[in-house]
């Protein structure tokens, strides 16, 4: 549903002799299926609002290909339009009008008649449980209303993919679910959902598949599952007091031991492969040199820890 | 036709907003309101009429020009505006024209000037103006495009610099010579010759001579027809120009 071969996207910064190049986004190869919902992950100025913008139309690539819902985004980005919703960050309520309103604007802008603009219209209000709502201005809405209207204004046309820029930055937890309850059902009803977040909760819970996208280059692609399988099997968490330094030297190379990473002068991760044979080791070399340890943990790994591994830094950061 | 269409629902959309914050218009209104009433009166003893309703008559015209000019002139700060929080970019990801866009806003603007325009004449009446409904219907007709052709080209000038700091003195640096060229205050008969050959290189020169004409209820002299060829291709060559060069630079 969605194929791009090398997207690329070149910003100019500074005039002039002081004029420097950035490279935003540098070869992005993806390819999304039919009724899956995709994850793209990164973080802030990684490249993850250049390729959504790019794919959106919003803004023209410097090189590579791309077809998203079958129509070619460099020759035919009309066409593509056509065939995509798309829902900004911020969302794009006006304060002024109801949310019936911006329903049958927005199906009206997609060249569709007045009368089959008001009856989907209608539709909408329903299938997103906003017709009590439906003739109040949109500056009365809650955070998690006006994002089920945004959502209802990206798919009145009932495009084919949906992109979605940071979908529920900003709700309240329960806001948030019911969200994602909205967007499952659109992924079964066959739409393409693409999305960006930067919550690995979300891409846990929510994604079929997610990809990771770091100085403008895709580092990782995968069901969230896979992608936690590729990293370790399990991830042992050790609480030492300031000497995480030393512990992890005394463990570099033991058995078992994958990686090492180190959190902070207190507490080290291991990537082991599996967490039942690998800790009596850790205990046994820890004690054996009289380093104290304060607390041992065992995690499955989570897509944090997948984030790390695969770009050098926590996106709790 | 889609460009009819979509200009028509944008500015339709335009109009509401319009419609429902009533701020913008009182605001616009404020300053050639403060014009008749402080500055008019003493025009008949500066100018030389005989009575207030012929200086009325000589002043209001250039009163409605003042109005669509600067007005026309600051709509390119609500352009950026809109760009910058994302207004236009919800557009944008629809097939709608490109021209639609600006060109439906262009003439939701010069609606709420021409409100602006009816509620001044209807003012003016009660000191003394007198005028002729279809010279008066005329007269509209020049100020609207007067009103679209400064719109268009604040909406060019806000496309070419982005920042509204910028924008500001450089609306100023363009429409205060426009203004003082085109005769509103006092009519150019009283200017030297040489600022009357720099006035007509200015299409509101030609605007506020043709208005007052109308005004004056003389609909069958040439500076009538001059004033509507200037202004219908003022309006037009600035209206392509705008849009086009939105569609190329906002996409």
């Amino acid at each position: 549903m969605i194929e791009t071969i090398g997207l690329r996207k070149t910003y100019t910064s500074g005039k002039g002799s002081k004029a420097k190049a950035v490279e935003a986004v540098r070869g992005v190869d993806l390819s999304v299926d039919k009724a899956e919902i995709f994850g793209f992950l990164g973080p802030n100025g990684a490249g993850k609002t250049t390729t959504l913008r790019m794919l959106s139309t919003l803004i023209t690539p410097d090189g590579g290909q791309a077809t998203i819902a079958g129509a070619d985004l460099l020759k035919d980005p009309h066409e593509v339009r056509q065939r995509i919703g798309y829902v900004a960050q911020g969302g794009g309520t006006t304060d002024e009008v109801t949310a019936r309103e911006e329903l049958v604007l927005q199906a009206r802008l997609y060249g569709i008649g007045k009368a089959e603009a008001q009856r989907r219209a209608v539709a909408a209000l329903d299938t997103f449980e906003l017709t009590e709502y439906a003739d109040r201005n949109c500056a009365t809405y809650s955070g998690g209303q006006r994002r089920r209207v945004d959502i209802a204004m990206g798919v009145i046309h009932e495009p084919q993919v949906l992109f979605l820029d940071e979908p529920t930055t900003g709700l309240d937890p329960q806001s948030r679910v019911r969200l994602w309850d909205e967007v499952r059902r659109l992924r079964n009803e066959g739409m393409t959902v693409f999305l960006t977040t930067h919550y690995l909760d979300e891409a846990d819970a929510l994604c079929d598949r997610i990809a990771i996208i770091d100085h403008g280059e895709i580092v990782a692609e995968g069901t969230p599952t896979a992608l936690k399988h590729e990293i370790a099997g399990d991830v042992v968490t050790v609480g030492v007091d300031g000497i995480s330094d030393k512990a992890a030297e005394l463990l570099t190379g033991a058995a078992h031991i994958r990686q090492i990473e180190i959190v902070d002068a207190d507490s080290l991760r291991l990537y082991v492969d599996e967490g039942a044979t690998a800790i009596p080791h850790i205990l046994r070399t820890l004690d054996g040199s009289n380093v104290e340890f304060n607390k041992m943990e065992l995690n499955r790994p989570s897509l944090d820890d997948v984030f790390l591994i695969k770009t050098g830094r926590s996106l709790r950061e | 036709m889609k460009l009819a269409r979509d200009t028509w629902l944008i500015y339709q959309r335009q109009m509401t907003l319009v419609v429902r914050t009533p701020l913008r218009l009182v605001i616009g209104f404020v300053q050639p309101l403060a014009y008749l009433l402080l500055f008019a009166p003493l025009l008949k003893s500066a100018l030389g009429t005989d009575s207030y309703a012929e200086a009325y008559r000589v002043y209001v015209p250039g009163l409605l020009i003042v109005l669509v000019l600067f007005s026309g002139f600051f709509v390119g700060f609500s352009l950026i505006a809109e760009l910058r929080a994302g207004i236009i970019e919800k557009s944008r990801v629809t097939p709608v024209s490109r021209f639609a866009l600006l060109l439906g806003r262009a003439l939701s603007e010069v609606t709420t000037m021409m409100a602006q325009a009816v509620v001044i004449t209807l003012l003016a009446i009660p000191f003394g103006l007198t005028v002729s409904i279809v010279p008066l219907l005329l007269a509209y007709l020049v100020l609207t495009l007067m009103g679209l052709l400064a719109s268009s080209v604040s909406y060019a000038m806000a496309l070419q610099i982005r920042n509204v700091a910028a924008l500001g003195p450089l609306i100023n640096t363009v429409s205060q010579p426009l203004a003082l060229l085109s005769g509103v205050l006092l009519p150019m008969a009283f200017a030297p010759l040489w600022l009357v050959s720099v006035a007509k290189g200015n299409p509101f020169y030609w605007a506020t001579e043709g208005v007052r004409t109308l005004f004056d209820g003389r609909i069958a002299e040439p500076a009538v027809g001059m004033s509507f060829l200037i202004s219908i291709l003022g309006a037009g060559l600035a209206v392509v120009w705008a849009t086009r060069m939105f569609a190329n630079r906002v996409r």
